[in-house]
């Protein structure tokens, strides 16, 4: 097994390390050219996802990914990557892959002051630390789109098929039970 | 509970990795700035070449235009309040700023102390010109450091210096034996505890920018292989021919930093960079403000 990270932007050698820890090979995506490297999976990581979408589009990356998360590319994004993912952000007119049913919102805890962490609880897995930084929540999913956590009521973490995504951030805490969590829906166990 | 709070901040500036924060003036330039990829902004009334020319006593920016950049973008906004100028900062987390700059590009308000930035929950940034300025500021509660550079001139030698000073010093850390690390304390006026995570890690504890005379996306590329985890470009795009485009280069330089293909590509025609300069015609250096 062989994942991608998407490292255009943001918090994406935090990833890294935590697949290293895990034993899982990783390699960056910067350009097109990347894609060459054959991967099973690949994570967007946390940073601003205006950026991110942005970079993907003018470095001819946004079409491609966009085909194989269609055709069942297992994918997982944390914070910014929720977001990249999202259907629909109702408090942003910008969509990017817009893969999974979900509306999402931005910022929606408000500024820096509004960051924080916690422990809760993610369905197949139990309670893990949860570190949220300006972070998104999603407000709805729909069609097979599926909660996984909620952290006061808001839904945080869901899964559609081979997408996860997360409002917090794994890759900022020791716990590896959620990349292990994706690294198994890769495998399909 | 204060702990947690360092340790969230530090997380925003892991966040901001691998990104160019922009300095902007107006609302109009902040939007410019999103729209050509920047990570976050700097709102500030007047950008550093500019306080240079003026010269004078120069200050926190109006909160009112503040807050018209916050309300015109989604991305982080960050500020500068004067070093030791608590007051400022108080005022600067009372309209819930995303980044506070104690910046040596204003004037210093106490040639002394700096802000205790433990005190406060909004984040800070620092400059520093060596490891023992940046583990000093660390230790005052900065969660981000960046290089002084030399703020306003377009000329990146200072910054290249402070980053090379950093890392070389990071290096000689890096390579000490254990019984060493005590009087390498003692040497660079910083807490043993810093100086051990240095050694063990050979990376500074918290995320560390370039700024300070980026007017290229050659310059930002270079100070991205010399270590920088992102860059600040103050007066580099607002005072050149085409921001726009100069703007996007720089963002894409610096996520392909070590692609000389993609830099030429990046550097073609992007109009009059700003004039800039040199550090030997300035009267005034502002990096050797607050150590």
């Amino acid at each position: 097994m062989r994942i991608a990270v998407l490292a255009l932007q943001g918090a994406f050698i935090e990833h890294e390390k935590m697949l290293a820890r895990l034993g899982i090979p990783s390699f960056e995506i910067r350009q097109r050219r990347d894609l060459d490297t054959p991967f099973d999976g690949l994570i967007i990581p946390g940073g601003e996802s205006t950026v991110q979408g942005k970079l993907m589009r003018e470095l001819a990356l946004f079409d491609p990914l966009k085909d194989r998360i269609e055709k069942g590319l297992p994918v997982f994004g944390t914070c910014a990557g929720l977001l990249l993912l999202a259907k629909k952000i109702d408090n942003d007119t910008r969509v990017h892959f817009a893969t999974m049913d979900i509306v999402a919102r931005r910022n929606a805890y408000g500024r820096q002051l509004g960051s924080f962490s916690t422990e809760g609880e993610f369905r197949g897995i139990g309670v893990i630390p949860m570190t949220f930084i300006r972070a998104p929540y999603i407000e709805s999913v729909s069609g097979s789109a599926e909660v996984l956590a909620r952290v006061d009521g808001k839904i945080v973490a869901a899964r559609q098929g081979n997408q996860l995504v997360t409002a917090f951030h794994p890759e900022l805490n020791h716990d590896l039970s959620v990349h292990t969590y994706f690294a198994n829906m890769i495998s399909g166990q | 509970m204060e702990n947690k709070r360092f340790e969230l901040n530090k997380n925003l500036a892991q966040m901001l990795k691998g990104g160019v924060i922009m300095d902007v003036t107006t609302p109009e330039q902040a939007r410019i700035a999103e729209a050509a990829g920047a990570c976050a902004v700097m709102a500030l009334e007047r950008i550093p070449a500019d306080i240079r020319a003026a010269g004078g006593v120069s200050r926190m920016s109006d909160p009112k235009m503040i807050k018209g950049i916050q309300d015109a973008v989604s991305i982080p906004v960050m500020a500068k309040c004067r070093i030791g100028h608590f007051v400022e900062a108080q005022i600067l987390q009372a309209i819930e700023i995303d980044y506070i700059d104690e910046s040596e590009v204003l004037s210093p308000a106490d040639d002394k102390y700096h802000i205790d930035k433990t005190a406060f929950d909004v984040p800070f940034v620092c400059g520093a010109k060596d490891l023992g300025e940046a583990l000093r500021r660390i230790n005052e509660g900065a969660s981000m450091i960046r290089t002084k550079g030399e703020p306003g001139t377009g000329d990146v030698v200072q910054a290249v210096r402070h980053m090379r000073m950093m890392q070389s010093e990071i290096r000689r850390i890096g390579s000490m034996s254990e019984d060493e690390l005590f009087d390498a304390a003692k040497q660079l006026q910083v807490p043993y505890d810093l100086v051990l995570y240095v050694h063990e890690n050979k990376k500074l504890p918290v995320v560390n920018f370039a700024a300070g005379g980026v007017a290229t996306p050659a310059d930002a590329a270079l100070m991205m292989q010399l270590g920088a985890e992102g860059v600040f470009v103050g007066s580099g795009i607002f005072k050149s021919g085409n921001p726009e485009k100069r703007a996007a280069a720089i963002v894409k330089a610096v996520t392909n930093f070590t692609d000389a293909k993609m830099l030429a590509e990046l550097s073609e025609d992007l109009g009059e960079a700003m004039v800039g300069i040199n550090e030997q015609e300035i009267q005034l250096l502002m990096a050797e403000r607050g150590k």
